[in-house]
């Protein structure tokens, strides 16, 4: 198969935004249903880009676990659509959702869309654990659950055992993630987990399935989150610097997404195939990319993820997200709002949110408000202080579905 | 199809709809590997798959496989969510590479089977026995009947191979 032509007319690179971000809180216990909480998030991030419900005509969702679909959830705000569009999926859904409302916009479909997740991820329905129904096999089951298969970490294990053994990766240079995202969350006044935390903090910690420890994992939170999307010349009379799409791939796979572990190197991720689509079509390379956000339900996602879209030479993952760079004030800071490690579990699209934040140059931080009612950012980044970094113009995110499957944008500060 | 048998006291029901991998399993019964072989591009393939995950192509016979591998990776868990594995933890979660057909038809491709360290009875293995086991170890297949005419399987240390010093996670 030929590679995508991204030097073509047919691309939209610059030409949509998102407009608009909200969220709930960050909670182990909301105290709301899926609808109310994703009511709330939607309405917010409405709000958020100086839009009224009369401007939002397309709506869209993605769940794994708990949701509630978009019509419901449109009625309750008033919002009459034109467009939308429910899908199953988890990790690998913010970026190519953000893809699929550019396309309908551009078919015509609608003007604006509202893309969202609503979830009781800790409270209702958690991954791998309660929720899932009876204790009996089929055969398919015997795969998996026969054997004891049946959560994220044990199906994500060989993947991250065998790039240790490829690469010589060590459990402390895969724990800086955990801290690095922990030095980030402690000024993100949103997060769940805002203490700083250590290697040994994280290799001390209970092992749940080897190589990960109870810290390589995320927290599980309740929380909806939502993005307005529009086009670039709709999205100037919104009320913040728009930020603006210049590429986005939608759940680039592996071969074999059910059993990828027959396919290839097993220690890479998808951004392997993804990144000879993102990079083209966004017309410039990793190495011009000054913040990211890859999707860290784990401690090693996150370093995979950079090692493969090429941030890092492949095999040297290990060195890059434990030298620093990807601490604020790094070379190019990661997860600023602490991710899914600290701020809590979205399915991804908070570190979308958050890198929205970033272009705008006013990440809610606990930096002192002016007069304006934007934070004066002091670039300060010790504990309680700023997590803005500074002068931003270009952010990418990597979102993961598992190792066989992602999807990744890149954006721009806008004007 | 009615409940075909019992694992770990969890109950086992198979959908006759399910044929390729009830076909999989009925051959396990009988203490056999048998892989889904193409009819058209002739390559072995796992798991059992209506079309052909290399070429597309339908046509498919069952053919034997030896049932010896080489661990290609693992997971040790030992926060197990199913309650009936809860009782054996820490147990490892193998990815063993045949030795059928390996680097093929890539390079770092091959018939890659997931299971669990058993003891040669089929057993879920002791911690003395998972110690022994990394990556390199050399892995021979067994049989744990379900009852009835299916069995699950799983993977033991091959006693009679040459072992390499296996590589663990560190620490």
């Amino acid at each position: 198969m030929s590679d995508i032509d991204a030097t073509t007319g047919r691309h939209l690179r610059g030409k949509y935004a998102i407009v608009g971000v909200g969220e709930t809180a960050y909670t182990r216990g909301s105290g709301q249903t899926t609808r109310s909480l994703g009511t709330e998030a939607v309405r917010n991030a409405i709000t958020d880009a100086g839009l009224t419900i009369a401007d939002i005509d397309g709506m869209m969702s993605y769940s794994g676990n708990d949701s509630t679909p978009s019509p419901t959830i449109a009625g309750d705000l008033g919002i009459r659509l034109n467009f939308h569009m429910d899908v199953i999926g988890g990790g690998s859904s913010t970026e190519a959702l953000i893809g699929i409302a550019m396309g309908v916009i551009e078919a015509g479909m609608c003007n604006a869309a509202v893309v969202y997740r609503a979830m009781n991820g800790y409270s209702q329905v958690r991954i791998g654990g309660t929720g899932r129904g009876g204790v009996g096999l089929s055969a398919a089951g015997l795969f998996d659950r026969g054997i004891g298969l049946s959560s994220a970490a044990h199906m994500f294990a060989h993947t991250f055992m065998r790039h240790m053994y490829d690469y010589g990766t060590t459990p402390e240079q895969v724990a800086m993630v955990k801290v690095i995202h922990s030095e980030h969350a402690s000024s993100n006044p949103k997060a769940c987990y805002r203490q700083r935390v250590s290697v040994d903090d994280v290799l001390n910690s209970r092992m749940i399935c080897k190589p990960l420890h109870l810290l390589d994992c995320c927290v599980e939170t309740d929380n909806a989150t939502a993005l307005v999307i529009t086009r670039i010349d709709r999205a100037r009379d919104c009320r913040h610097t728009p930020v603006v799409i210049q590429s986005v791939v939608g759940r680039c796979c592996k071969p074999r997404t059910d059993m990828h572990y027959q396919s290839g190197p097993i220690s890479t991720a998808a951004g392997q195939y993804a990144k000879k689509i993102l990079w083209p079509n966004a017309g410039i390379g990793p190495e011009d990319i000054q913040v990211t956000g890859a999707y860290d339900a784990f401690t090693f996602t996150t370093l995979l993820q950079l090692e493969d879209y090429g941030f890092c030479r492949k095999g040297e993952g290990g060195q890059y997200v434990s030298d620093g760079s990807t601490r604020l004030g790094g070379k190019r800071p990661n997860n600023t709002s602490g991710g899914h490690l600290c701020e809590g579990y979205t399915h991804g699209i908070a570190m979308v949110i958050e890198n929205v934040r970033q272009l705008r140059h006013d990440v809610d931080d606990s930096c002192p408000l002016g007069g304006d009612g934007r934070r004066q950012h002091t670039f300060d980044y010790r504990e309680c202080g700023c997590r803005q970094v500074k002068d931003v113009e270009l952010a990418a995110n990597m979102g993961w579905g598992t190792p066989a499957y992602g999807s990744a944008v890149v954006m721009a500060r806008g004007v | 199809m009615d409940k075909v048998g019992e694992y770990l006291g969890m109950q086992i029901h198979f959908d006759d709809l399910d044929r390729d991998n009830v076909e999989f399993f009925r051959h396990c019964g009988r203490h056999q590997l048998h892989l889904q072989r193409c009819s058209d591009c002739l390559l072995k393939r796992y798991p059992p798959t209506t079309a052909c995950p290399y070429c597309g192509a339908p046509g498919v016979t069952w053919e034997p496989v030896a049932g010896h591998g080489t661990l290609y990776s693992y997971g040790e868990i030992h926060h197990a969510i199913q309650p009936a594995f809860r009782p054996f933890t820490p147990y490892l979660l193998l990815l063993v590479e045949l030795d059928e057909q390996r680097n093929t038809p890539g390079e770092d491709d091959g018939l890659r089977l997931q299971g669990n360290l058993v003891t040669p009875e089929g057993e879920l293995g002791s911690v003395d026995l998972i110690e022994r086991v990394g990556i390199g170890t050399r892995l021979r297949i067994v049989y744990k009947d379900l009852g009835g005419e299916f069995a699950l399987p799983q993977w033991t240390i091959d006693e009679e191979a040459e072992q390499p010093e296996p590589w663990r996670y560190p620490g």
